[in-house]
């Protein structure tokens, strides 16, 4: 009998030697005559712990943690003699702390096995929400999503079921769904993950909303960053199709949906869903105001639904266990599961999916268990390039959409970055204008004129400190630009601006009187 | 040149939103979206050659000149910041030779920032064609970058 292996091919774990390992692993496996299959399945997330080998064995599934080419050796001699001792193992799977401790629901499947084998897929409970759907009117597929208070995660938190909603009850011969997978925050990986390591939950997703509002054709717009995650989904979706999951007639219910992947081209605005819709159409990326809302004129003007890649999948265990099942995790408005993504510098990073509440600082020192400079925390941004910076004394807020929110700060997509006590936050206020002037769209001026002063300001203060005239600039550029941009970019690049001068401004070298006058 | 790119723009145009495509297609055949290409995308698309061109302006993926077309990226947003990507950035002329947005002079590559690949929780990350490398420090990015690109 030969012994599964599994070693995954995920882009993170591949960054820090996972091929290098397979390869290793195959070739030595052949060489000592050891029958086994190795398996390049998606990881779990826990990078901290990559690259990671898993072994099936009569006691359940073993892991090995951070294994180098040197280990291969004696690693196969003690899995072939089988009694699986090793400095580098870690027990098995399920026991590992790091991941018992999360309620994984969106990413239960990750690393348990092939991405684009169908069958896997199947066994591990997948396309039970499709088929529940499939036995479902239009609005009861929607009422279920209404039930689940699941939100929009990819940052804005917008209730789904009222967008799907407003989608069925907004008449049209023609309809779509577009996946929103352009993920081009700092600090976030969660749908790069999925995407890589559960492609099909994603398809299925998608494939229930499109039964929910009448629109038989998908779009995913995929950031051209990620050319792991484009060949799992084409791979993923030629699958699906061959299987009858996808296309015409899906499973001979007479409901047909398809779907197409696009790839972006390097642009952070198109994340912005108007933007997307207009690159998707093969325009400039430029946001488009609102009203009309996607849902009534989106995509070539139809109705359209832009959800986030993680609402979609979430969207399948919703339909296979129920909304209110769903409804059960989370607390107040932040109901079910959030994938928080830690990053930055962190000792064990990776994507943590626990409830709602859950507080930043068990995030970082339980999980991340602190830096990994070993310096103490002194920053950390929160919701991605967008999202405010929270001192170290802000560290026991509750993760939740509400929380963030009264600190001023927002939870967004779920990344969290860290920094330790080396960081100069006026660099980091400097680049987070730096970064708007960059990928601005253009459209709105107080974002497109906005950002290029702020950095003009910002590269003095960097250089010479700053005067009581550079904030009260600085300090009218962010009101003008939160108040007055047309979308996200514009209207939030003040946050990490603002957080960072009120809450570091030792990093600004200014005068204490200059600080009073400006504020 | 312009067999293919009729014959590239043509396919795409049949389909729904097809310019995005047509143009990474183009830019893959190649290496960049040439000028004279323009007014044929154009005609496929029944567009004006300024609106084609406000579209391969836009977006930094699209180059209309010739380059390399291996390239390298390297890392400068938050998450890798937090974990030494400003070093790499401010030491990666001395070190490799080559400017941010410039071909290498003898080696075929271009050096490019991006901002984010999705590796933050192992950054500072860097990518060498489609290869992402992780927990890059500045002295090994020599021999990465030789290791990963093609003469």
């Amino acid at each position: 009998m030969t012994t599964r292996v599994f070693i995954s091919q995920d882009t993170t774990a591949v960054a820090v030697g996972a091929d290098r390992v397979a390869t290793s692993f195959i070739e030595q496996a052949k060489a000592v005559g050891f029958a086994c299959t190795v398996i390049r399945n998606g990881s779990r997330g826990a990078f901290g712990l990559e690259p990671l080998i898993e072994v099936d064995t009569a006691h359940g599934r073993l892991a090995y943690a951070q294994v180098a080419e040197q280990d291969v050796s004696s690693l196969i001699s003690s899995i072939d003699g089988a009694d699986y001792e090793h400095p580098k193992c870690v027990g098995l799977v399920e026991d590992i702390g790091w991941l018992a401790t999360q309620t994984r629901v969106t990413f239960a499947r990750c690393g348990e096995g092939d991405p684009t084998d169908l069958t896997t897929y199947i066994e591990l409970g997948g396309f039970v929400g499709l088929s529940n759907a499939l036995a479902l009117s239009p609005q009861a597929i929607v009422d279920e999503i209404k039930a689940s208070g699941l939100r929009g995660r990819g940052g804005a938190a917008f209730p789904t079921g009222i967008k799907w909603q407003t989608v069925l009850d907004t008449p049209n011969e023609q309809k779509y769904i577009v996946c929103n997978a352009d993920e081009g925050d700092s600090g976030t990986f969660a749908d790069r993950l999925l995407m890589e390591a559960d492609p099909f939950q994603l398809i299925e997703g998608m494939t229930i909303a499109g039964l929910a509002v009448g629109a038989k054709k998908g779009f995913i717009y995929l950031r051209s960053e990620y050319p792991r995650a484009q060949n799992m989904l084409e791979s993923a979706i030629v699958m699906a199709r061959k299987e009858g999951f996808l296309g015409e007639n899906i499973r001979g219910t007479g409901h047909s949906f398809d779907i197409d992947v696009r790839m972006g081209a390097g642009s952070y605005i198109c994340g912005e869903e108007t933007a997307l819709l207009n690159s998707l159409e093969g325009k400039r990326g430029v946001v488009r105001a609102k009203p009309p809302l996607p849902a009534i004129e989106g995509l070539f003007g139809k109705p359209t639904v832009v959800n986030n890649v993680l609402t979609l999948a979430s969207v399948t265990s919703i339909l296979s266990d129920g909304g209110a099942e769903y409804a059960r995790h989370g607390i107040e408005r932040s109901k079910g599961t959030i994938p928080l993504q830690l990053a930055g510098n962190v000792k064990n990073g990776g994507l943590i999916e626990v409830p709602f509440g859950v507080s930043l600082r068990d995030v970082i020192m339980v999980w991340g268990e602190g830096t990994r400079s070993g310096r103490p925390v002194r920053a950390v941004q929160v919701g991605g390039p967008l999202g405010a910076y929270l001192s170290a004394a802000e560290l026991d807020v509750p993760l939740t959409y509400e929380a963030l929110s009264a600190l001023g700060g927002m939870l967004g997509h779920g990344g969290i970055v860290v920094f330790d006590d080396t960081v100069d936050m006026a660099k980091q206020a400097h680049f987070a204008m730096d970064f708007c002037a960059k990928e601005s769209c253009g459209k709105c001026t107080p974002c497109r004129i906005g950002a290029v002063r702020g950095r003009e300001v910002l590269d003095r203060v960097v250089d010479n400190g700053a005067t009581e005239n550079d904030l009260i600039l600085l300090h009218d550029l962010c009101d003008t630009m939160e108040q007055a941009s047309l979308c996200a970019m514009g209207g939030l690049t003040p946050l990490p601006v603002k957080s960072a001068l009120d809450k570091f401004p030792e990093d600004f070298n200014i005068e204490d009187s200059h600080y009073e006058v400006a504020v | 040149m312009e067999a293919l790119v009729t014959q590239i723009a043509n396919r795409h145009a049949a389909t729904e939103g097809g310019l995005l495509p047509c143009l990474h297609e183009i830019q893959a055949e190649l290496g960049f979206v040439p000028a004279d290409s323009l007014t044929i995308i154009a005609n496929a698309f029944s567009l004006s050659t300024a609106e084609v061109h406000g579209v391969v302006s836009f977006y930094h993926d699209f180059k209309t000149s010739p380059t390399s077309p291996q390239v390298v990226q390297i890392c400068c947003a938050e998450a890798c910041q937090a974990s030494g990507s400003r070093e790499l950035e401010i030491g990666a002329f001395s070190e490799l030779g080559v400017e941010f947005g410039a071909t290498h002079p003898t080696n075929n590559y271009r050096l490019e920032r991006v901002y984010c690949l999705g590796n933050c929780a192992c950054g500072p990350s860097v990518r060498i064609g489609n290869d992402v490398h992780g927990r890059v420090v500045l002295k090994d990015l020599p021999d990465l970058v030789s290791a990963g690109v093609k003469a």
